[in-house]
């Protein structure tokens, strides 16, 4: 279970938000909405660990994740807006190389399925450089389906992608929420989740006459 | 562990040979430069060896730290560094590998060079290999020194100038005993004292510079 308590982030003399307690526990979504710079990307970056909060801490099964990073990182994959993937290397190799590191080494073959299964079938050899944004994605988010990690921070995940990448990515996260794991994500688009428990979170406020 | 490691070095090696001109400017600024000096000085035999050491292990420490922007700025750039600090490896392992690489790449070439540069000064067939140990010894200092300050720079405007006035001088201490070691041969002296200086100080970089490089990762990646 990951709990938030009291945490505040401030990013040079902003503060994105502050006070906030959430949690979220086996087979449940956390969509998390908000407009542009209202720090969605900042607070997830702040559950990984990667930005250290002002104030408050995140627990992941009772303890700060900042003392125990190598346990977390093991059970949390994160996507953000980069892709993470070296233009110079092919598909596979980025993704096995990924997988490598997280401590759960996949062969080729099941790095090749994994990238068949996101349509990518005939560019699995082709170095990413070649591919477009789109296709790039598909690379990044292949991960998802090799990983064993119960819990998925996803920063847009649909950014770039066609429609039927988008609807199988959403079968993707709910087949993963249904079978017990954990999912936090930011999206824009209005997409119908999981048939799971869904949880809402709105960070910022908006002013009269905001757009 | 290992495989770790393996994994890294042979996936920064994979890129640099996907992007070999990156690495052969590092080596061709160092043929340069060496090359410059007897053209611009002329043929004085006395002369060149006086300044060999000199000149060789300056342009090393510049040739390194040329290289530096290299280290970390396209990991930084598109992501997969973020996603190393997110892994469950602890990161001073992922620094060394990526050092080693990076060493492999930018430094280990320019060693194997200089004998043959070396030729250029009139030096002796021992001082080459003198010149050749020092900089074997001494290189991966320089790497392991560079990463600090090229860790602490990333993602800023202006990095590369602000490395160098970070790390340069740092580099000073195995400039010394670098040329040093060269210089006493030259002059009958013996190396083994400034070989074993430089050995010092690469095993005192092994154990700090991973370390304070991962925390400045940290810092920067935030």
């Amino acid at each position: 279970m990951l709990e938030v308590s009291n945490l505040e982030c401030i990013r040079g003399d902003r503060r994105l938000f502050s006070e906030l307690n959430f949690d979220i526990s086996a087979g449940e979504l956390l969509h998390l909405h908000g407009h542009n710079g209202s720090g969605k990307t900042t607070l997830l970056r702040t559950i990984c660990g990667l930005i250290t909060p002002t104030e408050g801490e995140v627990r992941w099964q009772g303890e700060n994740v900042r003392r125990q990073r190598d346990e977390f990182a093991r059970e949390l994959v994160y996507i953000g807006h980069k892709n993470a993937i070296k233009a110079d290397l092919t598909g596979t190799e980025n993704l096995r190389i990924a997988c490598q590191l997280d401590g759960a080494p996949v062969s080729e073959k099941q790095a090749w399925d994994a990238l068949e299964r996101l349509g990518l079938r005939g560019h699995e050899d082709l170095p990413v450089r070649v591919l477009s944004q789109g296709q790039k994605k598909r690379v990044t988010l292949a991960r998802l389906l090799l990983s064993k990690s119960p819990l998925w921070i996803l920063d847009e995940p649909f950014t770039a992608l066609d429609k039927a990448a988008v609807s199988y990515l959403q079968t993707v996260i709910q087949e993963h929420v249904d079978a017990g794991g954990m999912v936090i994500l930011t999206t824009h688009q209005e997409v119908a989740l999981t048939r799971g428990q869904v949880k809402q979170l709105g960070l910022g406020w908006k002013r009269d006459g905001d757009v | 562990m290992f495989e770790i490691i393996r994994t890294i070095v042979m996936r920064d090696l994979t890129l640099a040979m996907r992007r070999r001109s990156d690495v052969m400017t590092t080596l061709f600024f160092f043929v340069i430069v060496v090359s410059l000096f007897p053209l611009g000085i002329g043929p004085e035999l006395d002369t060149l060896r006086m300044i060999a050491p000199g000149v060789f292990w300056v342009a090393a420490l510049l040739a390194s730290m040329l290289a530096l922007e290299k280290l970390f700025a396209a990991d930084f750039e598109d992501g997969t560094l973020e996603q190393m600090l997110l892994t469950p490896q602890p990161v001073f392992v992922l620094v060394m590998a990526k050092v080693f690489a990076h060493w492999l790449i930018t430094g280990v070439p320019l060693v194997l060079l200089s004998p043959l540069l070396g030729l250029q000064y009139d030096l002796a067939a021992e001082t080459l290999g003198v010149l050749l140990l020092s900089l074997l010894l001494g290189t991966p200092t320089l790497s392991l020194i560079g990463a600090i300050g090229a860790a602490l720079t990333l993602g800023l405007r202006g990095g590369g100038v602000l490395v160098s006035l970070l790390v340069l001088p740092l580099y000073i201490p195995v400039l010394i005993f670098g040329a040093g070691a060269v210089e006493a041969n030259v002059s009958g002296l013996g190396e083994t004292g400034h070989l074993l200086m430089l050995g010092a100080m690469l095993l005192l970089a092994l154990v700090a510079a991973p370390v304070a490089t991962s925390a400045a990762l940290r810092i920067s990646a935030e």
